[in-house]
């Protein structure tokens, strides 16, 4: 993972760390939060919760439509479960139960999406998610969270015990930039707007708000002046934000580590096209492609994920203003 | 408390009227399932009439045996029996797979009073009944879960780690009824996948088995306080031996009757021998 310095506090931890103990820290005390994890609980770091209560930590080994099948019957008895693995299997083995007891019946589920992205880099695309936002925003019923940062993780966990209904949150394997206080306040639905801009707006979610930031940065010194929105709730999405930014700044680039099909970009041009809102747009993903194996951040950069992807997308897409 | 012969006469003049009942609401709609519903109707009445700790006047207790249709698709049945047992009027049969209406062509916990479950995608019921099971279980209330399976539902993997996982948690609040009418969609099940030696395997994997006549409501009830009496650890499997199409002479063991519409002659036909008029 690229260490650079954003100005704000670089913490050390990834985001898995801060998974696994906002789960101890939020679950501990509250006897209906159960944690399923499929054979990957050292890697989710669900093992933390599993240590703190192991009367509600259930390992259902390497079967994860069960987990989900599972979490189902858990929460039709009044129980919170969260149910873990990497993020491509939660979204793919456990559609099914996703979809009939989370989507259609609207069962208070946890789908935790460990490892989003390209972040288990080295085991290659076999193992990346870059779909998942894609597969899980099409479900009604269901909310889906991207997390950018550690103290947005730790808030997701908090408000996925709190807040009925299912959810699909993609968290990552490794270290993100440090976007937020650990004071923040977040609110379901609401975008951050972390820095105002008036010649472009970049909407990210993930990895991609720290280098949105970069990004900004650097393009400030070529006289662009980019807003950054951390777009972390991509369902419900901020329509209003996305709309005003969109009207003000003129032209949109959307930043997802996660394909160009169907996430957040798609999500954000759904959105502005159908408020009529005809801005130019850009989106800086996965070009509808499957990744390789390799160093994190070798691959974000091969497959233009990083800040200099952004800054020329932002750059082009700023070039198309009328 | 053992089956009196009033009681057993009672239920089963119930069954009668739930297949005829069926069989028109099935007619009426010209879709549906007969199949899978005429078969797994003792297992049904059986379970919300005399076993399951049941309150329509009291839908929501915490306390309450959950029941999970695994086998969605035998829809037509279960809500002939809610009907009776109380949670909606009998007449709503009429509405069956019709718009608006609270009879969905299979079982939703948002549309209809007393379903514990949606279902209808096979292999998923069973992974959830068990963890309704262990999330009974941890808040101690008591209460058991029946999961009905078929022929079909077997098919599918999930079935096989719900298995697994059942023995791993221990949950002997879980009881499994395997409508075995060894029939699916397409034909025999030893056609489209060859079952083999279920008992034994069902058993290899840890649980304990039972047999019995699922047409039998003596035999059910019997196998179901057999099950029941078993609080060691492990979950049960009841194999009911039954029938496709039961009580219905030219739809028994009969996979085109899995999912066809019921014209008028065959209406008249299965009315004829189901009596009831």
């Amino acid at each position: 993972m690229p260490r650079r310095n954003w100005g704000a506090i670089e913490m050390a931890k990834a985001i898995r760390e801060v998974y696994g103990e906002a789960l101890v820290k939020y679950g501990r005390d509250n006897p209906d939060v159960v944690v399923l994890d499929a054979d990957v609980s050292a890697s989710t770091r669900t093992a933390l919760f599993q240590a703190a209560c192991p009367e509600r930590f259930f390992n259902v080994g390497v079967a994860e439509a069960n987990m989900a099948a599972m979490a189902a019957g858990f929460a039709s008895v009044g129980k919170i479960p969260f149910i873990n693995s990497f993020a491509t299997f939660v979204t793919t083995l456990a559609l099914l139960p996703a979809r009939i007891f989370g989507s259609y019946s609207k069962l208070n589920v946890k789908f935790m999406g460990a490892y989003g992205g390209l972040s288990d880099a080295y085991d290659g695309p076999s193992h990346h998610a870059i779909e998942d936002v894609a597969i899980m925003r099409a479900l009604p019923n269901f909310r889906v969270y991207v997390a950018s940062d550690e103290a947005l993780t730790d808030w997701l966990v908090k408000h996925a015990i709190e807040s009925e209904g299912p959810m699909y949150i993609r968290l990552s394997r490794d270290v993100f930039p440090s976007v937020y206080g650990s004071d923040t306040a977040f609110e379901d639905g609401n975008g951050k707007v972390l820095r105002d801009g008036k010649d472009v707006t970049i909407v990210a979610c993930g990895v991609m708000v720290g280098f949105a930031l970069e990004a900004a940065k650097a393009l400030a010194l070529e006289g662009i002046d980019a807003k950054v929105v951390d777009m972390f709730t991509i369902k419900p999405l901020d329509e209003e934000l996305l709309l005003v930014s969109a009207r003000t700044t003129g032209a949109v680039v959307t930043a997802e580590e996660h394909s160009v099909v169907g996430g957040l970009g798609g999500a954000a041009a759904e959105t502005l096209a159908a408020a009529g809102t005809l801005v130019p747009m850009g989106f800086v993903g996965l070009a509808d492609c499957h990744a390789e194996c390799g160093s994190y951040k070798e691959l974000l950069s091969k497959y233009r994920l990083d800040v200099s992807a952004l800054v020329a997308k932002v750059r082009e897409t700023v070039g198309r203003k009328g | 408390m053992g089956l009196t012969a009033e009681r057993k006469a009672y239920l089963e003049k119930l069954c009668g009227k739930f297949r005829r009942d069926v069989v028109d609401a099935l007619y009426k709609a010209q879709t549906g399932h007969p199949g899978g519903s005429l078969s797994v109707c003792e297992i049904l009445t059986t379970l919300y009439f005399e076993k399951a700790n049941v309150d329509p006047q009291n839908p929501e207790k915490p306390d309450r045996d959950r029941i999970v249709l695994c086998k969605g698709h035998a829809a037509p049945m279960l809500y002939r029996v809610l009907a009776e047992k109380g949670f909606f009027p009998v007449e709503e049969m009429k509405t069956l797979r019709r718009l608006n209406t609270r009879l969905q062509g299979h079982p939703s916990v948002k549309h209809t009073p007393g379903v514990d479950l949606s279902t209808g995608p096979l292999g998923a019921g069973l992974s959830a009944a068990l963890g309704m099971a262990l999330g009974l279980r941890l808040s101690k209330t008591g209460a058991r879960v029946y999961a009905v399976l078929g022929d079909g539902d077997v098919n599918e993997g999930m079935v096989w780690e719900a298995c697994m996982s059942a023995v791993k948690f221990k949950a002997d609040n879980l009881v499994a009824i395997y409508d075995w009418n060894r029939v699916q969609l397409d034909g025999k099940s030893a056609d489209i996948m060859p079952q083999g030696d279920m008992e034994a395997k069902f058993s290899a994997f840890g649980w304990r088995c039972l047999t019995c006549g699922g047409h039998d409501i003596k035999s059910l009830c019997d196998a179901i306080d057999k099950a029941n009496a078993y609080p060691d650890g492990r979950p049960v499997m009841i194999l009911a031996d039954t029938v496709k199409g039961k009580g219905v002479s030219f739809m028994e063991g009969q996979n085109t009757w899995h999912g066809k519409a019921i014209s008028e002659a065959d209406h008249k036909r299965a009315a004829a021998e189901l009596g009831g008029d």
